[in-house]
């Protein structure tokens, strides 16, 4: 009901748009700002001189005779290699997801299902494993690793990675499969059927809004981890992220800055996509813990 | 559910958990007793035509086989814990006893690796959290009186500093901020300054961390107060219009109480996530001016050559602990609310 009360321009309200609209610049600026200058030169995109220069171009068409150049991606993704660390982002990222979903469903099932004490202990452990930094661990990881010749590949960073997302994907499930009402696989195995075939003809069918929700946090700790990765992997086995901070290391020279820029936004290009296609399912997965309690 | 099919279910996650999560806790305790082994000297004399010197030498060899066979090193206890670059005890103690006031005892405190670590860590979570809290409360409010299309646009663009990946994030405001970048040579021409640099004072580095800090958290409060403001009662909203309630008056007695629950679990979340601030101090290259406790581990982790195993070891089990301290209101909370629903 929109009485005249409510759709009056108040000043409160108005002080409320301003402060959306300054929030949303700010937000949106920086990611605008990188993409459009990775298509200039270091000269423009960190120019002193003037910051209309990256909006022009001026360095860049004096350089190359076009307002736009490639040249930062071709440096990143042909002569640096870029696409090796990413297809090795994508082995990550993609077991990473399908084996914690595999062992989450079961778990957050079985914890959803079982009102015995241990299964709550197991779920305050999960609470308190998941706000450790996740370097505390890895300092844990290395000694070991190396002795048995492990370290540096990246299906020792895969089971790593499924680990430490465990606790998370336990506490998504777990409250999502609470929400599926008992009745259904009960009364499954009062027809005779067992646990697990309750499990897989009942639940498995109508379990996937809450598994994709979860799948894309899983999607999310995996792709954008530094920690875990940086120290796991070996300088010939690096995914995007370390790959990125050792470019930072390497690449101050004049020139090669680009390739940082736009092996960031191409790392950023992915993320952008997701949201355009799950932003209903992420909204409602950083609100499921919440709302519910 | 039978104890015997629970188990078979949670195996998979339950032995991920423990082999990768709780071993490793237990290796980071055994690994932070232990010191490297110093290296084996063996002292020869050489005498020639002008009489006898001693020359002490490395024996590589020697050294290398101790190493070999006990590849933890020597035990050290809780030495670790207590030396300079973690708790030090003697070093706070003296600094208590020989200082005439608090803040030269802070001074001299501050000057020690771990307590600035800490330091940096407490008040970067301590600044955030807050912030965000109310910022993301006004945000939420804000786009809950837009239009509906407008709606859907603001969560979309709130999403992206929240879901880029940390590193990334900061780098892209890094760039920006340098000296030759568009906010830091605007800042430069404001003041007039061409030496100005963001990233030369420890206030400026503090506070450029910290308004990170914010631009990445902050969509995850707005989002989820936002949903909260779905669920407001329409009839407790209308009687307090009905009542005289002024719009602002109906925000903090209604739309604020009923967002309560909400606020603790916004700020247990950003708690646990701004106490690990780790990314942005490498992004930033700011470790000159700040240091984080995920910072120091990683930098002992990555000494070249000579990781400090035991140093990274140690400080990664305080952290630990202190992660814990921090979440004991929240686990007391759940232990009570679990006894009530099980009696």
């Amino acid at each position: 009901m929109a009485t005249n009360a409510q759709s009056r321009m108040t000043p409160l309200k108005l002080f409320s748009y301003g402060f959306v609209a300054v929030w949303l610049i700010i937000a949106a600026f920086p990611f605008f700002w990188t993409f459009w200058g990775s298509f200039k030169v270091q000269a423009d995109f960190l120019s002193k001189a003037d910051w209309m220069n990256a909006l022009r171009g001026t360095n860049t068409i004096e350089q190359t005779g076009s307002a736009f150049t490639g040249a930062g991606y071709y440096g990143a993704w042909v002569l640096e290699d870029f696409w090796f660390n990413f297809r090795n982002t994508g082995i990550v990222v993609f077991c990473t997801v399908v084996i914690s979903l595999t062992f989450g469903t079961l778990g957050g099932y079985a914890l959803a299902r079982s009102g015995f004490r241990y299964a709550f202990w197991i779920l305050m452990a999960a609470l308190v494993f998941r706000a450790m930094p996740h370097i505390t661990l890895v300092s844990g990881y290395l000694l070991p690793f190396f002795e048995w010749n492990v370290w540096g590949i990246l299906p020792t960073t895969i089971i790593v990675l499924v680990a430490i997302n465990q606790p998370f994907t336990l506490w998504m499930l777990h409250s999502f499969f609470k929400n599926i009402p008992k009745d259904m696989d009960e009364s499954a195995m009062v027809d005779g059927c067992t646990r697990f075939q309750a499990f897989w003809h009942v639940i498995v069918p109508v379990m996937w809004p809450g598994v994709i929700t979860t799948g894309l946090f899983s999607f999310l700790l995996a792709y954008n981890d530094f920690a875990v990765t940086a120290m796991l992997l070996s300088a010939d086995n690096e995914t995007i992220i370390p790959a990125i901070n050792s470019f930072m290391g390497t690449t101050q020279v004049e020139g090669k800055v680009m390739y940082a820029v736009a092996a960031v936004v191409s790392t950023t290009a992915p993320l952008f996509v997701l949201i355009l296609f799950f932003q209903r399912q992420i909204v409602s997965g950083l609100t499921a813990g919440a709302v519910k309690g | 559910m039978k104890h015997r099919t629970f188990f078979w279910f949670i195996l998979p996650t339950l032995s991920a958990m423990i082999l990768f999560i709780a071993l490793p806790i237990v290796s980071v305790f055994v690994q932070s007793l232990f010191v490297e082994h110093e290296q084996v000297l063996v002292v020869t004399e050489n005498c020639g035509p002008f009489g006898c010197t001693e020359s002490t030498a490395v024996d590589v060899e020697a050294t290398e086989k101790l190493r070999a066979d006990q590849p933890l090193g020597q035990f050290n206890g809780l030495g670790t814990y207590a030396n300079r670059s973690h708790l030090a005890f003697s070093e706070v103690g003296e600094a208590w006893s020989s200082s005439a006031s608090f803040g030269e005892f802070w001074g001299k405190v501050y000057n020690l690796p771990f307590y600035s670590a800490l330091a940096f860590t407490l008040a970067y979570t301590a600044v955030v959290t807050p912030l965000v809290l109310i910022l993301g409360m006004a945000i939420a409010v804000g786009v809950n009186n837009l239009p509906g299309m407008l709606k859907g646009l603001a969560i979309f663009i709130s999403l992206l500093p929240f879901l880029v990946t940390p590193l990334v994030g900061s780098l892209i405001l890094f760039w920006m901020v340098d000296s030759d970048g568009v906010i830091g040579a605007t800042i430069q021409r404001i003041f007039n300054d061409p030496s100005l640099s963001l990233k030369a004072s420890t206030a400026l580095t503090w506070t450029m961390l910290m308004v990170y800090g914010v631009w990445h958290t902050l969509p995850f409060s707005f989002i989820t107060f936002y949903a909260g403001l779905q669920t407001v009662p329409e009839d407790t909203m209308e009687a307090a219009q009905i009542d005289g309630a002024s719009k602002w008056q109906r925000m903090i007695h209604v739309v604020v109480p009923h967002l309560m629950p909400l606020v603790s679990f916004v700020t247990l979340m950003l708690i646990m996530d701004n106490f690990r601030v780790f990314e942005p101090i490498v992004s930033f290259k700011a470790e000159a001016h700040a240091q984080s406790l995920s910072w120091i581990i990683y930098n002992d982790l990555r000494e070249s050559g000579n990781p400090l195993y035991a140093s990274a070891g140690a400080t990664s089990l305080i952290t630990i602990i202190l992660v814990i301290i921090l979440m004991m209101p929240v686990l007391i909370r759940t232990w009570r609310d679990f006894t009530r629903k099980s009696h």
